[in-house]
């Protein structure tokens, strides 16, 4: 509880030590996330996401520096993947972080998967949390470079940013479903190079047909103005096109907020977030009572096609 | 289950040549560590507040200019100063043997020239880092 005291009050080791206690789980960062937890929800969470090579990092440091400049303090977690073979993890997002040394109003923190696959870690909300509650304005939360399915970030942050950039696909990718249905805001970076104008025009065009989100209506018959994702053009290498996105995103925090979606949104994420830690814990607890060996039982017995694994769920749980 | 380690692998100084800083962070990673790579032209600074940010058991640092008499120290105080004195220092790079004994008193942990295998070096750390 100390470290949480510390970090509270500016200790820039303690709320390292603090996250990476969150990190590793357990009963001593959990009663640090219950301390902290009345403090949260101050932050704007802001979430980068978009295929490998993009920019990502790139742009998260230019808008970290934007929002420098316009007196915010920033948090920023980036996520890269932990080798599924080996556990161990090259992460790199601070290669491109380096304007933003020696600035006390930033904290950059990386992080490894660890197993976890939808593009975030799955201590990521609870380090956001972290660096919420200690007072950071924005939180800006980069995935890992994310191919079509990798939309966790939506659940995690208010407004999510989707990076793309010329030349790595038609329009057939940007029709499907996925990462281009979570966007509230859409960077075409690199627009120094042939082909961002065109990109740009094929997100356009499937915009148009993605809207209204299903994920946003308003199950209340209330008829409600829709947020309609800009799309702006950016060469985060030099910063153009960073304040425009800024502003965006800001933008889209006032959306939130007058449309009262911010609360809506927030109840669904909470209620996602009880209902899978619920389901964690009482598969915990269920695997605890019946016991190893009779999961090892079922399970040789579902192999030997003796039983069904439909039938041998209710039968462990005493249906 | 093993600690999960995490090493900080930087560039101090502004010789350009990353070729050895990457192959051993890739080592490292291959040997289940988290890597977190700063790249080139870090100061001390820079590294002391990264090695802070990242919480990090070990930093790694690649030299290979001929300042590591100027760079390190100023890393190893610098370090000290932020409460960091348990984080573990490696240096890899161009180091005459004449410097390594002034090295060691500052309490680098491990130097590595040209020619030290990417096993024997990831053995090191490791065991160094889980503290032996």
């Amino acid at each position: 509880m100390e470290l949480a005291t510390q970090a509270l009050g500016g200790n820039r080791y303690a709320l390292a030590r603090l996250i990476s206690l969150v990190e590793d789980d357990g009963a001593e960062a959990r009663a640090a996330l219950t301390a902290l937890y009345p403090r949260t929800g101050q932050a704007h969470i802001v979430g980068v996401t978009g295929a490998p090579g993009t920019g990502k990092s790139t742009l998260v440091n230019q808008l970290a520096q934007s929002l420098r400049e316009r007196d915010q303090t920033v948090g920023i977690v980036a996520v890269d993947p932990s080798s599924p073979f080996t556990g161990g993890a090259m992460l790199g997002d601070r290669v491109r972080m380096r304007d933003l040394a020696g600035d006390p109003g930033v904290f950059i923190r990386s992080m490894a998967t660890r197993g976890n696959l939808g593009g975030l870690a799955r201590a990521t909300r609870d380090v956001v949390k972290v660096l919420d509650a200690v007072g950071f304005a924005v939180v800006l939360v980069e995935t890992v470079g994310a191919g079509q399915s990798e939309v966790e970030i939506a659940r995690t942050a208010h407004t999510t940013v989707v990076v793309e950039a010329p030349g790595l696909g038609d329009e057939m990718q940007a029709l499907k479903a996925g990462l281009m249905e979570i966007a509230d805001v859409l960077v075409v970076n690199k627009a120094d190079r042939p082909g961002a104008a065109n990109t740009a025009r094929a997100l356009e065009m499937v915009l148009d047909r993605s809207a209204p989100r299903p994920n946003l209506s308003s199950g209340d018959g209330e008829t409600r103005q829709l947020w309609e994702p800009p799309i702006l053009q950016t060469v985060a290498l030099d910063g153009s096109g960073v304040p425009q996105v800024l502003d965006a995103v800001a933008a889209h925090r006032e959306h939130l907020r007058a449309s009262g979606l911010w609360s809506e949104l927030e109840r669904e994420r909470v209620r996602e977030e009880l209902l899978s830690l619920l389901q964690q814990e009482l598969l915990r607890r269920t695997v605890a009572r019946v016991g190893e060996e009779q999961v090892q039982a079922w399970t040789a017995q579902i192999a030997a096609r003796q039983v069904d694994v439909y039938t041998a769920v209710h039968e462990i749980l005493g249906e | 289950m093993s600690e999960r380690f995490r090493i900080l692998i930087a560039k101090p100084g502004l010789d350009g040549h990353d070729r050895g800083a990457k192959v051993i962070a890739r080592a490292l990673r291959d040997a289940g560590m988290e890597v977190i790579y700063a790249g080139l032209r870090q100061t001390p600074e820079m590294i002391v507040e990264a090695a802070l940010q990242e919480d990090v058991d070990g930093v790694g640092l690649s030299i290979l200019s001929g300042a590591h008499m100027t760079l390190i120290p100023r890393v190893v105080h610098g370090l000290r100063e932020a409460g960091l004195e348990h984080v573990k220092l490696f240096v890899g790079g161009i180091i005459p043997d004449e410097d390594v004994p002034a090295l060691e008193a500052l309490g680098v942990s491990g130097i590595f020239g040209p020619g030290a295998s990417t096993e024997v070096i990831t053995e090191f750390v490791r065991q160094r880092l889980a503290g032996s």
